[in-house]
């Protein structure tokens, strides 16, 4: 006798558990099967003129400031500098979306965001440079430290963005983060706070194709990283992150509905680092040629220069004006880098807690009279001409 | 025993029996009624009022955005209470059990500790992280863990644990009202641990970073913390018999460390005995010992000695017994501080 054959085995039919329901329609979360363009698309005809022309300035100051710093580490100036060059789309529109009472969350390849939000360059580069580590005041500028662990600033954005949220403050949260990234626990556990929460955050991840040298596929089986965000509960966007006007506009859509109070979103700029993971890394070792070129013909600068000439907006001179403005924030930067930073060691005991421990003191004497004594010994050759 | 205290406009009011659980709770409810920026969160810290009922009626008197049921995810707790404190709040993490802080540990040796630092002071971080800690609970595995020796490995983090009913309370409130983070371990066997006590009038408490002398004597000091002070009180008293009069330190805080007390005691004394149940290899006795040593080597008539838990984990409740650090162990370890040289 089969199963089928078992009296009244016909008559049941079981019934989904009791709890069963779904909390969220799955369907409006899920990204477009395509990265959004903007750039060569009928779409771009709504895009105002000037801030593709502002969009176009600050890519080209963006990309000599990338090839400047990457520069003064083989000069010894910067002890490390990871690049961002390829991926400008992603920083400056991530900066020019907020607003001054919103906070920018960078992880360490951000420096250009910070610094496109208005931070001041060199201030943005104290911790590459390695004599202090965040050379600003995060309140002053809402820009909180540039993250070195991985994702450990996404649960920050949450919590800021919930307690702005709860002070009565209009603020939205924005906080950047790798591909790579997106493996880390930090992420999922602060997507799915934010979710519960419902707080004005947008979480921006940069998939530029490796972390460090491990390629996306690699690195996770999802069928995009923007997929992700519909097992949280929140929309997942798909964007061009080489085209600028797509970026600055899934963005500036994403912290508009933030700050709605519609809760957060997850966007994903598909995008590539064109140079090695930093200036310590060496990329041949793990990927080819010939993407990098296919990435050329994409890339961010050219596609929007691209567009602008064509329509009109911007002509060689333009062009040249823009380049020579870069060359000039280059100049001034590569001058104030080559002043040898102001280290004062007694600062290693100054900000360890709001008053020193005794025990740290004890130390903090011991090191002054190291100092003294390298002071006294130093006077002593030179007197003695030595 | 019940006795008047006198309330700061000058009532008198009476002290009644309290539990170190009710103290906790009460500082937790006099911090928020106070700050407005004072906000409590973790896992069932709201409608269930904790595990342990510390935060019980948090809720209901503040609501839920001041008491809040957070998903359970320690490191997006922690995380969250950092971005928090960055926007001028004052969060107060419940980590649920000692060894269930453990994920968020990249938090807080990443960002918590270290916020003040990296932004050159511009941006310290008022967190204060409860861990009910230590064993003899019956607690079975990852529930009784004595954690204290990464904290106070771990630079920028205050490390306090109250061993009374008037330090829970004033140490809750001051660690609350620190500009620093505070780790703050709640020994879970003394919750239940009863002393007179008026939540209208608590007695005043020496700040975070000084030790209390709970018992003076004369022949040995006992320098320990936490759940480990009612031990040493007992052993104290049952050392009498053998003519042994001990003198007993409570630490209260282990970072900041009070040297000055510990050391003045043991040089009256020329005997050190450190007794915590966390394992003793690379433990706090090992670092306590050896600042002993630094400053009263010359005062010491006996080797500093450690009586620790075993270097074990944590083990199955049915043992623990065995495993955590007794009176008689207390004892025999006094014992062998070489009496006979003394005499």
């Amino acid at each position: 006798m089969t199963v089928q054959e078992l009296p009244g085995a016909a008559a049941y039919r079981p019934t989904p558990p009791p709890a069963w329901k779904p909390i969220t329609d799955p369907a409006p979360l899920l990204p477009d099967p395509e990265p959004h363009r903007v750039l060569g698309t009928d779409a771009v005809a709504d895009v105002d003129p000037g801030l593709l022309l502002r969009l176009h300035a600050e890519l080209v100051r963006g990309r000599r400031y990338n090839a400047q710093a990457t520069a003064l580490t083989k000069q010894g100036r910067l002890a490390v500098y990871p690049s961002s060059t390829g991926q400008e789309a992603c920083e400056i529109a991530a900066a020019l979306v907020l607003e001054e009472r919103d906070w920018l969350f960078p992880s360490y390849r951000d420096t250009l965001a910070a610094v496109a939000r208005g931070l001041d360059p060199v201030e943005a580069l104290t911790l590459l440079r390695g004599d202090r580590h965040t050379g600003y005041d995060p309140r002053e500028h809402r820009i909180a430290p540039l993250c070195t662990p991985l994702a450990t600033q996404l649960p920050h954005a949450v919590g800021l963005a919930h307690a702005a949220r709860l002070k009565g403050d209009d603020v939205v949260a924005l906080a950047m983060v790798g591909d790579g990234g997106t493996s880390e626990g930090d992420f999922h556990e602060a997507l799915n706070f934010a979710a519960v929460w419902k707080a004005p955050v947008v979480f921006f991840v940069q998939n530029n194709g490796f972390a460090i040298s491990v390629p996306l596929a690699k690195q996770t089986a999802a069928p995009s990283l923007a997929h992700k965000a519909v097992g949280y509960g929140m929309p997942g966007r798909l964007v061009d992150g080489n085209d600028a006007a797509a970026v600055h506009q899934v963005l500036g859509e994403a912290v508009a509905r933030a700050r709605r109070g519609e809760g957060p979103t997850l966007v994903e700029a598909v995008t590539y680092r064109m140079e090695a993971h930093t200036n310590a890394d060496d990329a041949t070792r793990y990927r080819v040629d010939s993407e990098v070129e296919a990435w050329k013909a994409h890339d961010p600068v050219r596609l929007l220069e691209r567009e602008l000439t064509e329509r009109g907006l911007l002509d060689d001179e333009g062009i040249a004006q823009a380049k020579e403005a870069a060359e000039r924030m280059a100049a001034a930067l590569r001058d104030r880098m080559n002043a040898d930073p102001e280290l004062v060691p007694m600062d290693l005991f100054t900000h360890v807690y709001a008053e020193q421990t005794s025990q740290l003191r004890e130390q903090a004497a011991a090191l002054r009279a190291e100092l003294d004594a390298e002071q006294d010994h130093d006077e002593h050759d030179a007197e003695a001409g030595r | 025993m019940t006795t008047a205290a006198v309330t700061a406009d000058g009532r008198r009011t009476k002290a009644k029996p309290a539990t170190m659980a009710q103290a906790l709770g009460r500082a937790l409810r006099d911090s928020m009624a106070e700050d407005p920026t004072v906000h409590v969160l973790g896992e069932d810290v709201g409608t269930l009022g904790g595990v342990f009922r510390i935060t019980d009626g948090l809720a209901k008197e503040f609501g839920d955005d001041r008491c809040t049921d957070t998903p359970l995810a320690e490191a997006g707790i922690l995380g969250a209470a950092v971005g928090m404190a960055m926007y001028g709040l004052r969060p107060v993490v419940e980590m649920q059990f000692d060894a269930f802080a453990y994920p968020a540990f990249e938090q807080l040796m990443s960002h918590v500790a270290k916020m003040r630092n990296r932004t050159g002071g511009a941006m310290p971080l008022p967190i204060t992280v409860r861990v009910p800690y230590g064993g003899g609970i019956g607690g079975v595995e990852h529930h009784s863990d004595s954690s204290e020796a990464y904290y106070m490995a771990t630079p920028g983090l205050h490390v306090v644990t109250p061993a009374t009913v008037d330090d829970a309370y004033g140490l809750l409130r001051e660690s609350i009202a620190s500009d620093d983070p505070v780790i703050f371990l709640e020994p879970k066997r003394l919750y239940w641990s009863k002393a007179d006590w008026s939540p209208e009038a608590p007695a005043a408490v020496e700040p975070i970073g000084k030790a209390v002398v709970r018992r003076p004597g004369r022949s040995a000091t006992l320098i320990t913390y936490g759940p480990s002070l009612p031990v040493c009180m007992e052993a104290a008293e049952a050392a009498l018999a053998e003519g042994w009069d001990l003198e007993v330190v409570d630490l209260r805080s282990l970072v900041p460390f009070d040297d000055e007390t510990v050391a003045a005691s043991v040089r009256r004394t020329g005997r050190a005995v450190v007794v915590h149940e966390s394992p003793g290899f690379g433990g706090p006795g090992g670092e306590i010992a050896a600042r002993i040593t630094e400053r009263c080597f010359h005062h010491l008539e006996a080797p500093v000695l450690r009586v620790a838990g075993f270097d074990i984990p944590y083990p199955p409740p049915m043992l623990e017994r065995h495993h955590l650090p007794g009176v008689d162990r207390v004892l025999d370890a006094v014992a062998r501080l070489q009496w006979e040289a003394d005499s």
